[in-house]
């Protein structure tokens, strides 16, 4: 079985190497250039420019409906009606804001679907057990929690040796307490995985404590960017957070109340 | 004022006095005993309805002789074959129209034409065409089984959540693995009724096919038993039609459970 494996790492980094060569892409994990993507004539993406650098964590900020799922889709090769380039990297995984777990296979079943090759049981317990779902591995998707769903469907992600990680709220659904032990597993996974991320998310300051990059997406482009330039774990009350936080919420159109330090628990 | 306060009782504390099973089959008894009471004083004449008694006289003599577990065999035989060809028949044009948009305009027109006749209706149609042995009793229940399970499969197959389906594919399956793994076992909810249902139609569809021309299993000893008004071995057969059709529903009841383990709502309790 450790061969199986092994051959099967080999075989994904030909697949990385082709990957590279075919694109020109350098160090880019995702290089997107004059997308245009609409829904009955109305271009809900319009002439998009967007660069995601190798073993980069971005978080896309928008209102709602600005078309940040929509992007996310074309990203993950889901839907392809669209105009303009776009390259990304072959090895790519999605977790969706509803986990979207099959119903009829168990936990770990569910994880290995689809994997090249025939990946064991093992596999599966070992992403499992890296969110801390070892003790679910048998389980009925319908039988797990809200948090436990996401972060088996965050395990079916990353077994997939992800060079882009793609997440759509992934936390939405779940409460405040659940969902800030999600955003630091999200954290701590990818500094081990070092895979490039982009996260759309509502919530600025989970962004400004998870990403490098926050966009914000506006009028079908991104309208603007700011760097978080700030070792990590960070503390939202950080000053630089805090004034971050404000510029962003401005972009989205929000008037920001004082400061977000009162609301950390 | 305050409101007035009740006690929330939990479930098992409730106190039962006489068991739900006891009461429940209290009604059936007390009919079965007035029905053998009205037979013994001679109310209910034994050309009309032979006593309880005499039926279980009746039943016990038929099986010793061998008569109805032959009876039995070759009917059960029919249901099976139909149940298989209608089956097969079923769900494969369920396959072809669920799966493609083309099977669906070719196939789904058709048999929802189809399936407006009544498919008693079709007996003489059946005689005329297979003459009277095994063949238009088998044909009749085939074709019942066919379309339930064709519009519960086909139905279950186009009601698969897209979101799953879109989840497969960014997952990296490809047509048949999105079928195998994500539009089947899907729609076997589905199925699972549609085999539920075509039973059913079977059990009618034998009973039809077998009173109209028997020359063997239970509508045979059915029909011989009307010429002879024998009501005690009439009232056999029917309870071995039901008793059959309570079995199957059974079977069907069990592979649900373990088809379909993973729908936590489906405990059927
Ligand atoms: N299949 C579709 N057909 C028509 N319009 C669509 C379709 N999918 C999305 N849209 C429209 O495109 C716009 C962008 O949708 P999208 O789902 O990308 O928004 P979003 O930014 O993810 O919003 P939210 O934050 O609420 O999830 C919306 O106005 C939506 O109504
Ligand atoms: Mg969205």
């Amino acid at each position: 079985m450790a061969t199986e494996l092994h051959r099967q790492v080999n075989y994904l980094k030909g697949e990385l190497e082709k990957e590279k060569v075919a694109g020109e892409s350098g160090d880019a994990a995702v290089r997107v250039r004059s997308l245009t993507r609409s829904f009955d004539g109305r271009a809900v993406i319009d002439d998009l420019q967007l660069d995601i650098g190798t073993g980069e964590f971005v978080a896309l900020l928008g209102r709602s409906g600005c078309g940040k799922s929509t992007l996310l889709r074309v990203l993950a090769g889901l839907d392809r009606e669209i105009e303009g380039e776009v390259l990304v990297p072959r090895r790519k995984a999605v977790a969706f804001q509803a986990p979207r777990l099959m119903p009829w296979k168990r936990v770990w079943r569910n994880v290995l679907l689809g994997l090249p090759g025939r990946p064991g049981r093992a596999v599966a317990e070992r992403a499992l057990t890296e969110v801390g779902l070892g003790h679910r591995v048998d389980a009925w998707p319908k039988t797990l929690s809200g948090g436990e769903a996401q972060r088996a469907s965050l395990a079916r992600a990353l077994v997939r040796e992800p060079d882009l990680l793609l997440l759509d709220e992934p936390f939405g659904a779940l409460d405040a307490l659940t969902r800030i032990t999600a955003q630091q597993l999200v954290g701590e996974l990818w500094q081990r995985r070092g895979c490039a991320v982009l996260l759309v998310t509502h919530d600025v300051e989970e962004a400004l404590l998870l990403a490098d990059r926050v966009l914000v997406m506006d009028g079908g482009v991104i309208a603007h960017q700011v760097r978080v330039d700030r070792d990590r774990p960070r503390d939202i009350a950080d000053p630089l957070l805090a004034e971050l936080r404000t510029e962003l919420l401005d972009r989205l159109g929000v008037k920001a109340p004082e400061p977000a330090v009162h609301k950390v628990a | 004022m305050s409101p007035v306060l009740e006690p929330v009782v939990p479930l098992s504390a409730r106190r039962r006095p006489v068991p739900r099973w006891l009461r429940r089959t209290t009604g059936p008894l007390l009919l079965l005993v007035l029905w053998q009471v009205s037979s013994a004083t001679g109310v209910l004449p034994s050309d009309i309805l032979a006593s309880p008694g005499t039926i279980a006289g009746t039943a016990s003599d038929l099986l010793e002789d061998g008569t109805l577990p032959h009876a039995m065999l070759v009917s059960v035989q029919r249901v099976l074959i139909g149940l298989v060809i209608g089956g097969v028949i079923g769900v494969a044009l369920a396959l072809i129209s669920g799966l493609s948009r083309l099977g669906e305009d070719l196939v789904d027109a058709s048999v929802q034409m189809l399936r407006s006749i009544p498919w008693v209706g079709m007996i003489p149609l059946f005689i005329i065409w297979m003459g009277i042995g095994e063949a238009p009793k088998i044909a009749l229940i085939a074709l019942g089984v066919t379309f339930h399970l064709y519009l519960n499969v086909y139905a279950g197959i186009r009601g698969v959540d897209a979101q799953l389906i879109e989840a497969g594919t960014a997952l990296g399956l490809g047509r048949w693995g999105l079928i195998r793994h994500v539009v089947l076992p899907g729609a076997l909810p589905g199925a699972m009724t549609g085999l539920r249902y075509s039973l059913a139609t079977a059990w009618l569809a034998l009973v039809f096919g077998e009173t109209i021309n028997a020359d063997d299993g239970i509508g045979f000893l059915l029909n011989r038993a009307r010429e002879f008004f024998q009501t005690d071995v009439i009232v056999v057969c029917l309870i071995v039609y039901a008793a059959l059709g309570l079995l199957a529903d059974f079977i069907v009841r069990t592979l649900e459970r373990l088809l379909l383990r993973w729908r936590p709502n489906f405990t059927g309790k």
